[in-house]
């Protein structure tokens, strides 16, 4: 991608009368915007019981992704904050409610009301400052902060985004993790380069038992639980049979940081949503000398 | 708007305690048919502010529902209807909305709810 939208103008010029007349016009933009939002609900895997829920698009735009919500029967409610977007949304009868806000601000809503949140590349606006006032850090943590507390208990937000680059990755994430959602990111088609999509899959509240760290320090990438787990018990065995032993003494060898280190490292990693190699025997095993 | 919307909708300005419930200034309601779903108004129901609901109901002019009700009301279908009714097809179209506790109108035009803030506000 030669040109980010995000680096030319704030999303509520950005997207003037001209930009969100494309999002009606032009076929494969409405194509895109379906196959995503097909997606993120299918991520948010809402119970398969039939029963309509109550769901927020967050940056909804013309309506494109709120389409496939009505599709699916469910009602939504629309947040944007291009007037013209929603102009056009309205253009569209759209049978969700529309709301003009700016996400950086929080989402001005009641406590445990919305059975699921999901966004279509919007998230990550919010790691630019258009304005003197405009802290990324502050208004992700806004946005967040009011996401967690206006979903239902075990709801879930999914929310496809396009971050420029690792950094920003990881500061969307770190928000989220640190207001208390848990989950991780979910890559699809991760070897194209234009295929590749990226989704936050964040669930609000603790974790649920198959995902769950024993140690309870919380979030982790769901496929790597397991080897977590494991990692999380040898660690312990060791600290407990050397216990009496100053703790500087057991990391620092003449080899280097040694296993635990890296096992450590690993996780890190792993929790913020890297690709993480699994741990096994040989990770961090010695070279024989012939290397 | 639709009056679903507004019951979960708070007041998001900073400093504010109990944003809830906006006020309605009604310049304009507008009735849309929505299809009938008994099992998502019954998924609803627990989570709605019944004394707001009624509330803003009466403010766009409809003053059929019961001010209290509990759970076993959603077993009466005449409930239901009017419950529906109020929640899903009625739309404020032209008017404002009105944080309790500062008064500051955020208005309401073509039926969305401008609910940008000031830079100071946040």
């Amino acid at each position: 991608m030669s040109s980010r939208p995000e680096l030319q103008a704030p999303p509520e010029i950005f997207y003037d009368d001209v930009e969100a007349r494309k999002y009606t016009s032009s076929s494969r933009i409405i194509e895109i915007q379906a196959n995503l939002s097909e997606r993120a609900l299918e991520l948010l895997a809402l119970p398969d019981d039939g029963v309509p829920r109550l769901l927020l698009d967050i940056g909804c735009g013309s309506g494109l992704s709120g389409e496939t919500l009505s599709e699916n029967g469910h009602q939504w409610v629309g947040l944007d904050i291009s007037q013209s977007m929603l102009d056009i949304a309205l253009e569209r009868e759209v049978e969700g409610d529309l709301l003009l806000g700016d996400m950086g601000q929080g989402l001005g809503l009641r406590p445990g009301v919305i059975d699921g949140a999901i966004s279509i590349s919007a998230v990550q606006w919010l790691c630019n400052a258009d304005k003197s006032c405009h802290v990324p850090k502050l208004r992700l943590k806004a946005f967040f902060g009011s996401l967690y507390r206006c979903l239902a208990r075990g709801g879930r937000a999914v929310l496809q985004v396009y971050p420029e680059n690792i950094q920003q990755r990881e500061l969307i994430l770190r928000s989220a993790m640190h207001v208390g959602f848990s989950g991780g990111v979910v890559v699809d088609y991760p070897h194209s380069s234009k295929k590749r999509k990226e989704y936050l899959v964040l669930t609000c509240g603790p974790p649920s038992v198959s995902t769950s760290v024993p140690t309870g320090k919380g979030e982790d990438g769901e496929s790597s639980s397991d080897d977590e787990s494991s990692g999380d018990e040898e660690n312990q065995t060791v600290c407990i049979s050397d216990r009496h032993r100053p703790k500087k003494k057991q990391k620092i060898t003449k080899k280097g940081r040694g296993r635990d280190w890296v096992l450590k490292k690993k996780e890190q990693r792993r929790r913020r949503g890297d690709d993480v190699p699994p741990d096994t025997k040989y990770t961090a095993r010695k070279r024989k000398a012939r290397f | 708007m639709r009056l679903l919307t507004h019951n979960m909708l708070s007041s998001n300005i900073k400093g504010v305690s109990n944003g809830f419930p906006l006020r309605i200034e009604v310049g304009k309601v507008v009735e849309k048919q929505v299809d009938f779903n008994a099992d998502f108004l019954r998924n609803m129901f627990p989570k709605i502010e019944w004394k707001a609901f009624v509330d803003a109901a009466k403010t766009v002019g409809y003053a059929e529902l019961p001010e209290e009700v509990d759970s076993s009301a959603l077993e009466s279908e005449e409930f239901l209807n009017k419950f529906h009714h109020a929640l899903l097809e009625l739309h404020l179209e032209e008017g404002a909305l009105v944080c309790p506790e500062t008064g500051r109108r955020f208005p309401v035009s073509k039926g969305i709810p401008n609910m940008l803030l000031h830079e100071d506000e946040v």
